[in-house]
């Protein structure tokens, strides 16, 4: 037996191990017992019981996330808001501080570097946040494009620790640890307080489709919040969840990863996010007249979900055939353990994305049938 | 401790012989490195796999990995159970998670395999 087409090699050599950067929580990880793999430079637990307990953990209770992968980029100054909006294809300047947006960072010709969340922690101080697997190019890029402005790009991402609770029973377990009023933190919103004691930032924010909380802390005190919140939920059930599961659950949840959905040869328009690119915000911004034009002229292909009615689950990269025609492209593809079904996003062509669209994904060679559905496959019920 | 009656791959198949009939799975190793099995694809009965090609798929979330025939023969069996409950594979590997049998065409190609001394040394190793 020997793997083939693995997403994300479950395998990581010792050999390797030694290149890649750990978080603060390492210890905890091997402790618990983690599978550890690479990603995006990092030692990174993929899961510790198994993902599809995890998954369920996150769906049904809670689960805990070690994100301190992720680039935390501080950018302040006189100029702050106008900086990110020239940087940026959002407009950072209309977030009330203390509210975030999702975001994009794109090149010149539109295609995606990174998607980000921008959070307003000042009138001219940001924190915005990027994937593990971009954070140096996104720093790098961001600190040349705010060179003309009054603003300075602070990369506080080896100096900060990310801990999530991601779950129904995340607010609960939380509030009890914090002086942050979680009653009033809306979603997409942030406040400045304490964790376990310790100085923190509280982020409503996720990545699983459930309601929970982003904690950022300075980097050594990572491992006292991770085991403050895990003994905080015991009682309820919460426990630790790797990358395998905040794979699954953004998956249902329809959420974009980047080098699966977005990569800089996609543009926002053609993974469905157009409504955050605002062509009508004031002052140029980079990519702006490469994205007004598809937005004039149309995306070249379309991002969709797709349920696999036939025998088979659809991979990263499988094709999508249209009868004997190539029309596409799987971009990720798992069983859905909410769902018990095979679930994947793909591009496919414009004029083949309506709902309801009979079409293949080949899987071995085979052609299995597969049905286009709306996005997201799952959204939680909203609280009475 | 892998069972001793049975014979081993080094791509962590086993199979258990009876007569002419061989049954056919993967180890506990294997069902621990893969995680979760959601999906197995098995061949029809009737068809021949030969010994140390591919004879079937399984899946678990995350990864795909292919399955490789101990012996040589023809299909008499599939595990229908894994159709429907692909879990077995995780919780059961060396009974209820059996995958295929076969008949078996050439004995001697037992010789060719790893005893449970040799699979448990191959996996000490990994």
């Amino acid at each position: 037996m020997t793997e083939s087409a693995a997403p994300t090699s479950l395998d990581v050599s010792a050999g390797n191990a030694e290149h890649l950067h750990e978080t603060a929580l390492i210890d905890i990880h091997r402790a618990l017992g983690a599978r550890l793999i690479e990603f995006g430079g990092w030692l990174m637990p993929v899961q510790y019981t198994g993902i599809l307990d995890e998954h369920r953990a996150v769906r049904e209770r809670a689960g805990l996330f070690d994100l301190s992968h992720m680039g935390e980029l501080f950018v302040e100054g006189d100029d702050a808001g106008d900086a990110l909006a020239a940087a940026l294809v959002s407009d950072p300047r209309t977030l009330v501080v203390g509210r975030a947006q999702y975001s994009m960072i794109c090149a010149p010709d539109g295609g995606v570097i990174d998607d980000l969340i921008v959070y307003r922690l000042g009138p001219e101080r940001f924190l915005v946040v990027a994937n593990a697997s971009n954070a140096t190019v996104v720093s790098d890029e961001l600190a040349a494009r705010l060179g003309r402005w009054r603003a300075v790009l602070d990369d506080r991402s080896l100096a900060t620790s990310l801990v999530a609770i991601q779950g129904p029973r995340a607010a609960e377990v939380l509030a009890p640890l914090t002086d942050v009023d979680l009653a009033g933190l809306r979603y997409y919103a942030i406040a400045e307080g304490h964790v376990a004691g310790i100085p923190a930032l509280v982020a409503r924010t996720g990545y699983t489709g459930e309601d929970g909380f982003e904690v950022f802390v300075d980097w050594a005190r990572g491992p006292e919040v991770w085991t403050a919140l895990a003994a905080a939920g015991e009682d309820a059930g919460v426990i630790a969840c790797g990358l395998g599961a905040r794979d699954t659950l953004r998956l249902e949840a329809g959420m974009p990863l980047y080098g699966n959905e977005l990569d800089r040869g996609t543009n926002p328009f053609e993974a469905g996010l157009g409504r955050v690119v605002k062509l009508e915000k004031p002052g140029d911004f980079v990519g702006r007249e490469a994205l007004a034009r598809v937005a004039k002229d149309g995306p070249a292909k379309q991002l969709v979900g797709m349920v696999v009615t036939g025998r088979g689950i659809a991979r990263h990269g499988y094709p999508v055939l249209d009868g004997e025609q190539r029309t596409g492209v799987v971009t990720s593809g798992t069983h859905s353990p909410t769902l018990g079904k095979p679930i994947a996003m793909a591009y496919v062509a414009p004029d083949e994305g309506a709902p309801g669209t009979i079409l293949s994904v080949e899987i071995r060679e085979q052609p299995v049938a597969a049905e286009v559905v709306p996005l997201p496959f799952y959204r939680r019920a909203k609280p009475a | 401790m892998v069972p001793s009656d049975l014979r081993y791959t080094k791509d962590h198949e086993w199979v258990r012989v009876d007569g002419d009939t061989a049954t056919i799975g993967v180890t506990d190793f294997a069902a621990s490195q893969l995680g979760d099995v959601v999906f197995v694809d098995l061949p029809a009965v009737g068809k021949a796999v030969e010994q140390f090609a591919t004879f079937g798929v399984v899946e678990s979330v995350k990864a795909v990995s292919d399955l490789y025939a101990p012996l040589s023969g023809e299909v008499l069996e599939v595990n229908a159970d894994l159709g429907s409950k692909p879990e077995l594979v995780n919780s059961d590997p060396f009974g209820d998670g059996w995958m295929i049998r076969v008949k078996v065409g050439d004995a001697a190609q037992l010789g060719e395999l790893l005893d449970a001394a040799g699979y448990e040394k191959l996996t000490a190793e990994a």
